[in-house]
């Protein structure tokens, strides 16, 4: 971090309810939801210089800065978001959005239903992208933001930056869709689909309904996780971090933590089963396997695409396979094909997919560049 | 700001408000300098990142990637004029991507140095590979791997069907038009089909 760089500093989180109901793309209705948010810098007299950052499957609202000084880890992107960064909060208002289906704030299973006094649990509806950026749309009326300079954001967060400029062509100036797909491949909805079935048999999983027993699915979850992390990093990466070391530097011919690798996945696993819910992790990764902007359009992205008034900068990193430049590229090919602008930088980096949350620096620099330009345009 | 020489020649063959694409488009000079002097929708292929950053800086449309892997990202007829400036040279599938820039354009400006510029003969007499203002690499750290003068480029595009339309030889900022294949260094072509 440079010296000019600097945190937002302590950040609070607000709460915006809406009790106007919104229709789902499954047919269900929320009668009523809260949306939790943070937001970084100001908000300019013309109302130009926002920018929406989406959350990818496990991220939330709190994007950058600390809840207070003695926080751990400050926001999930606080690398990226701040005074002098390059996502720069001197220059633009970043709101950040903990997803509905969520369970960090915003309406999600682990809320309580109203209807019932009792968490909504199984009963709460599947969502889309699509619905997430409808709800994001109606938290950006709240905010009095008519049109968002960027909407942002890596992996799943990308997708919703993509169909942003999809389903609302005049309110997105530029989407930023980083380490993303045009839509998930059988390959990605099979490790999906195991992540979920790890949780759905965990016999504390109780159909979903597990808060009023008193449990948590804490093993499903846990693997759901481990899987997860493995296809997060590089075969490469996790060579370079830990190859084939030992804990205590010998075989000890059992099934214990042995290869510290195993430490590494259990450490995570336990750490993310602590403070994720099972419900939101299945949601989220229907999301996911359902994101298929094109499926309206004869299943045509570039068709899809067509109506999109907004810029685009995509990025990907050469050692991510979860969602791995051809996926990216698919999106730069659609976008050349419906003569839309679009700048693609492929990022040597061998973070694998987790490299959008890291610093590869001609990715900071690529960020850097692009975004110098949204605040020249909208004179931020 | 003034266009360098070569540039400006290219520039001078593209029409106001035409979609182009400009591969190996280095820092984004060229594209830059169309987007405000001709209106021109422009996109650059580059394969370098520090390249793909200036890029992004001048606001530039800029697709990383590598030429040699072909233009698969790009529609059928989808630019006015493509740009193949001083890359030909380096490329290993030479054949390849000459019909693949008159897949995806209308017309391509080639441009390459020539190989029978009268200084590189002379230096290949005194028992040397050339080294130049155009080709200022030493023989084993040279990107350039095919060589040609102005006939066998012509030979390639007659063999692939392939119309020079225009050319235009320079050395330094001079135009040559008495004996181009010795005198000129800089050789610039616009072909197109048929």
């Amino acid at each position: 971090m440079s010296q000019s760089e600097q945190s937002v500093g302590i950040v609070t989180p607000e709460d915006a309810f809406f009790d106007t109901p919104l229709t789902l793309n499954s047919g269900a209705v929320l009668e009523h939801y809260t949306l939790r948010f943070e937001t970084y810098g100001t908000l300019n007299a013309a109302k130009s210089n926002a920018i929406l950052i989406c959350h990818a499957l496990s991220g939330h609202h709190h994007v950058a800065g600390r809840h207070h000084p003695d926080e751990k880890a400050p926001g999930w992107w606080d690398s990226m978001v701040g005074p002098g960064k390059p996502i720069d909060t001197n220059r633009f208002f970043v709101v950040g959005v903990n997803n509905l289906g969520g369970c960090h704030g915003s309406t999600g299973p682990s809320s309580v239903n109203p209807a019932t006094g009792q968490p909504y649990g199984s009963a709460f509806p599947v969502v889309t992208v699509c619905d997430w950026v409808r709800a994001q749309a109606r938290l950006a009326d709240r905010l009095g933001i008519d049109t968002w300079a960027a909407v942002i954001g890596g992996s799943l967060g990308g997708m919703q930056a993509l169909q942003w400029s999809i389903d609302f062509p005049s309110r997105v100036r530029h989407a930023l869709v980083i380490a993303s797909a045009p839509k998930l491949t059988a390959q990605n909805i099979a490790f999906n689909d195991v992540a979920r079935q790890a949780i759905l048999t965990d016999p504390q999983f109780h159909n979903g309904n597990f808060y009023q027993e008193g449990t948590i699915p804490r093993r499903g979850l846990r693997l759901a996780r481990m899987l997860g992390h493995i296809t997060y990093l590089s075969d490469d990466g996790m060579g370079e971090k830990f190859g084939r070391m030992l804990r205590s530097g010998e075989y000890k011919y059992g099934f214990d933590v042995e290869f510290e690798i195993e430490s590494y996945l259990r450490y995570q696993g336990d750490k993310f089963s602590d403070r994720f819910d099972a419900n939101t992790y299945l949601l989220m990764t229907k999301a996911l396997d359902y994101f298929d902007p094109g499926q309206r359009f004869d299943g045509s992205l570039v068709k899809a695409l067509q109506q999109a008034t907004a810029k685009y900068f995509v990025a990907s990193f050469t050692s991510d396979w979860r969602f791995s430049p051809e996926r990216s590229r698919e999106i730069v090919k659609a976008m050349l094909s419906a003569k839309k602008p679009v700048c693609y930088a492929e990022i040597d980096s061998t973070h694998g997919h987790d490299a959008f949350l890291m610093t590869d620096a001609p990715y900071v620099a690529a960020m850097r560049a692009y975004l110098n330009n949204v605040a020249k345009e909208v004179a931020a | 700001m003034s266009l360098r020489a070569d540039l400006q020649l290219i520039a001078d063959w593209i029409e106001p408000n035409s979609r182009v694409l400009d591969l190996g488009c280095g820092d984004g000079t060229l594209l830059a300098h169309l987007g405000t002097a001709k209106q021109v929708q422009g996109y650059g292929v580059e394969i370098d990142v520090d390249n793909v950053v200036r890029c992004i800086e001048a606001g530039v449309n800029v697709v990383q990637g590598d030429l040699e892997a072909g233009l698969a990202e790009f529609d059928d007829q989808a630019f006015d004029h493509v740009v193949l400036s001083q890359t030909i040279q380096a490329m290993h599938h030479t054949e390849n991507i000459l019909n693949e820039i008159l897949r995806v354009g209308r017309d391509a400006i080639v441009t390459f140095p020539n190989f029978g510029y009268w200084r590189n003969r002379w230096q290949i007499l005194q028992g040397h590979m050339p080294v130049s203002e155009t080709i200022p690499y030493q023989w084993y750290d040279t990107p350039n791997i095919h060589w040609c003068m102005l006939g066998d480029f012509e030979a390639l595009c007659a063999k692939n069907r392939i119309r020079v339309v225009e050319r235009v030889v320079m050395d330094g900022e001079r135009r040559v038009s008495f004996m181009p294949n010795l005198l000129g260094s800089l050789a610039f072509y616009r072909v197109a089909r048929g």
